[in-house]
């Protein structure tokens, strides 16, 4: 797993944090060029799991491509499949009924919450704590079984079709979704207590990885990594989509630029989601589930088309271009975490080696998702 | 000075909360489901591999072997075919192949029969040791369910 | 044959002092593994034997069973003797332990320095396991451990001296005698002596805790689980032995804990005390130091460095100040 080679003109060497993690970063290689205690350089290797999933998208119909949507990013593939069927939508002209709407937006941000909660496990686990996994998984199970009951699957979601979604949700679904809010409302203070104010916690994020603002624009960071360095930028207000503008909620913005104004960010983005869902639980309308007349082989005019999502890592941008075929002739995935992932170069010069592992915790990567 | 006392007093008292949190977790009961001795029940909506849905009245499949399963499925996991017997109107399916190894279970199938001869079964105890015994063989599975 | 009974009672208690540690370090992980499993809210080993209590021995005959791989650079005796230079005074140092009036292998004088004398040799072992290994990485991380105990033992042997100003001997059974009586004479009540005892029974418990490399003070174990750690070179038995090393000096830890502070055999009114009583607060203290690692992250090297020069020894040092100030004027 580690690699020697000095140079001459430095005392540095080369130290590989080779694909294989103990932590779960995933199949990331980084390339860390270090001066003693300090990184020198550091240059992410990607292209472990390259899927090809550009290349897939221009071979299948366009129906056939939705489920590639919910293995790109699995941990918030609701988002995904919602940017993907939104961006065919504005390309064919296809009108969502309103339940739909209110349905997609309750389950990705479900989805939302589950990825934080995921989040927040592992990127205390990759600090040494090993119990606040386990607390984060249990709330997370509740959102599974859930969102089961709804779609039918755990992980990799494939319930968002063009004009709807797949089916209605049952009986259970909305006091279940209640119940679990008010669940998690009363688990975040513990979650707080335990890990937040912890002062080992605090030494350890606290002025640890910090990004500029002009980094983040430099590189294109979007997500909770540009809201913790001061950007207020969130799709769902800036650019927004479906029915977001019915909704009352806030953008956490924090402008301390280290590894704890992200967590932050996240943490308090759980408690907006949660605000979202509730809301859309109350306005819920009765009504059918997918448009009528949607072609079953579906051919939209020519042209480029191009639609962003707020996923939970940052803004996911979808190109394609038609030529009125019933392939895409070009489907462009814009992955927020490989914008996020590029600043991580420049920002861990010079920072000892447990730092930038806290940085990278904090960027929340997942590396299918770079790769693709 | 001050600074420095405060921060190790709201330090450490800030370590016991925390101790005090994991305490409280340690009386309380387990959470999990110990899974070979327990069994959990699937949801109505649980997608396993798909399965024929016998039709009550002639208790044979509902498939009139149109082929549009196999059409939407994004990874050619489904094999279907058909003859044309005598005297019966349509097509009789003779094969319906499922290659699990590919399927991702994203519904399309089941969403373009026009019959509704497919449907989502309930399975998921698929632990298997060679690549054979994922290749099901639906046709028959229907049969040996009856 | 004329056999002197000294001999047979020291032999007696040789036998007992390594079944204790051997036993100790093989249930400690049982014990390890269900606390962890019941903190996350799940049951632990449940499956080999009642409560998984057999887990220990199936994993000890699965360490036995893997194949000793000693690398082909390795300095052969340093290699080799690194895990049992770590064992063997940890086991030692039960010689002086008093578990009750009655029960101890050899009371010494200076008991508590011979204590402190062996568990520096601990760090020799690891240092030179690392440096025999003949991999850079794991002589770093050996490197940092070293300095990480050196930082610790100064604040630990502060708050030693200090129980000794009071105690005025270092013999562990004196101490303990002078502590009997209920929990109200016990060490880490006596604030007559100084108002500062309950924080310096919190000092010296925390440098156990950095001593014996448990969370979150495991730079040793865990935080080089991306570079290499001082242990990589080991296999089977060999970290094993290293492993069980570590859970033996923890028991070291809490009885000497338990001595100083806690009243050693005394019963918390006064009524019944024995050498249950000792056993019942150094699994106490095990208990403790099993919860902080599971509830806490990792501080980084240097924020462990900082606690100790910046936290822990000028406390301590004013603790002694303090202390000696009081016993002169009262």
């Amino acid at each position: 797993m580690s690699a020697f080679a000095e140079s001459e003109a430095k005392e540095t060497f080369v130290l590989n944090l080779g694909p294989q993690h103990p932590a779960t970063h995933g199949v990331l290689r980084v390339k860390l060029t270090m001066d003693g205690e300090y990184i020198a350089e550091a240059e992410p290797v990607l292209g472990y799991i390259h899927r090809m999933h550009e290349k897939m998208g221009e071979n299948r119909t366009w129906a056939q491509f939705l489920p590639n949507t919910g293995r790109m990013d699995y941990l918030h593939a609701l988002a995904y499949n919602h940017g993907y069927v939104s961006v065919v939508e504005r390309a064919a002209g296809i009108e969502v009924p309103e339940r739909a709407e209110y349905l997609r937006v309750i389950t990705a941000e479900l989805n939302r919450v589950s990825s934080h909660l995921l989040w927040f496990g592992a990127f205390i686990l990759d600090l040494g704590g090993f119990s606040p996994l386990l607390y984060a998984f249990d709330d997370r199970e509740h959102i599974l079984d859930l969102l089961e009951s709804v779609t039918g699957s755990r992980l990799t979601y494939c319930y968002f079709r063009f004009g709807g979604v797949y089916n209605d949700i049952d009986d259970n679904f909305v006091p279940g979704t209640r119940a679990f809010i008010k669940r998690l409302r009363e688990r975040m203070p513990m979650y707080h207590n335990l890990v937040t104010k912890n002062i080992i916690l605090m030494k350890r994020l606290q002025e640890v990885g910090p990004i500029s603002a002009e980094m983040c624009r430099k590189y294109g960071a979007t997500g909770p990594v540009c809201r913790g360095s001061g950007i207020n930028f969130d799709v769902r207000k800036h650019e927004p989509y479906s029915i977001y503008p019915e909704f009352d909620f806030d953008v956490p913005v924090y402008d301390q630029c280290d590894s704890m104004a992200r967590y932050m960010v996240r943490m308090d983005e759980i408690e907006q989601s949660l605000r979202i869902i509730e809301q859309a639980l109350d306005k819920l309308p009765e009504g059918p589930v997918m448009a009528e007349k949607v072609p079953k082989i579906l051919k939209p005019a020519k042209g480029d088309y191009y639609h962003a999502v707020e996923t939970a890592r940052g803004s996911f941008g979808l190109r394609v271009v038609s030529d009125g075929t019933n392939t895409p002739y070009r489907l462009k995935l814009r992955s927020p975490t490989f914008s996020n992932l590029s600043l991580f170069g420049e920002a861990c010069q010079g920072m000892l080696l447990p730092d930038a592992l806290a940085l990278m915790g904090s960027l929340d990567l997942v590396i299918p998702e770079i790769d693709r | 000075m001050i600074d420095y006392l405060r921060e190790i007093i709201s330090g450490t008292w800030s370590l016991f909360v925390g101790l005090g949190i994991t305490i409280r977790y340690f009386f309380q009961p387990v959470v999990t489901v110990q899974y070979p001795h327990q069994t959990l029940p699937m949801t109505p909506r649980f997608r396993g591999h798909i399965e024929l849905v016998k039709d009550e009245e002639t208790g044979e499949t509902k498939c009139i072997v149109c082929g549009m399963c196999q059409k939407a499925c994004p990874s050619n996991c489904i094999t279907v075919n058909g003859e044309k017997r005598e005297g019966v109107k349509g097509k009789v399916l003779t094969e319906y192949t499922l290659d699990f190894t590919k399927c991702s279970l994203c519904g399309l199938c089941v969403e373009s029969c026009p019959t509704a001869a497919i449907t989502f079964s309930k399975d998921y105890n698929l632990a298997g040791v060679r690549k054979e015994a994922y290749i099901f063989d639906l046709k028959k599975r229907l049969e040996a369910k009856n | 044959m004329y056999v002197d009974p000294e001999i047979i009672r020291l032999l007696a208690f040789l036998i007992g002092v390594i079944a204790f540690a051997a036993l100790n370090a093989a249930y400690l992980v049982w014990l390890e593994r269900k606390e962890a499993a019941h903190i996350q809210r799940r049951i632990g080993p449940k499956e080999v034997g009642p409560f998984g209590l057999l887990q220990p021995l199936v994993d000890g005959i699965k360490l036995m069973t893997k194949q000793l791989i000693v690398p082909a650079g390795v300095d052969p005796v340093l290699f080799k003797i690194a895990p049992i230079l770590v064992m063997v005074p940890a086991i030692m140092s039960f010689v002086t332990i008093p578990f009750s009036d009655t029960l101890v292998a050899r009371e010494l004088d200076l008991g508590l320095l011979v204590i402190f004398a062996f568990a520096s040799v601990n760090v020799l072992g690891l240092l030179l396991g690392a440096w025999g290994s003949r991999n850079k990485y794991a002589v770093i991380s050996a490197a940092r451990v070293v300095s990480q105990n050196v930082a610790y033992e100064i604040p630990m042997l502060v708050t030693v001296v200090t129980l000794v100003m009071i105690s005025g001997t270092m013999n562990l059974s004196k101490i303990v005698g002078l502590q009997m009586g209920g929990f109200w004479n016990w060490n880490i009540l006596n604030l007559s002596a100084s108002p500062l005892m309950p924080i310096a029974f919190l000092i010296f418990f925390v440098c156990m805790l950095a001593e014996t490399n448990r969370a979150p003070f495991d730079m040793a174990e865990a935080e080089s689980e991306l570079v290499a750690g001082a242990f990589t070179e080991y296999s089977g038995m060999g970290f094993g032995v290293f492993f069980m090393g570590e859970y033996a000096n923890i028991v070291i830890g809490a009885s000497v804990a338990t001595i100083l502070f806690l009243g050693g055999w005394d019963c918390p009114f006064g009524l019944f005390p024995g050498v249950h009583w000792f056993l019942i607060k150094m699994y106490f203290l095990i208990f403790t130091v099993i919860w902080i690692r599971w509830t806490f992250p990792r501080t980084t090297f240097y924020g462990l460095l900082n606690l100790s020069w910046k936290i822990l020894i000028p406390i301590s040092f004013v603790n002694l100040i303090l202390t000696s100030a009081m016993l002169k004027v009262f």
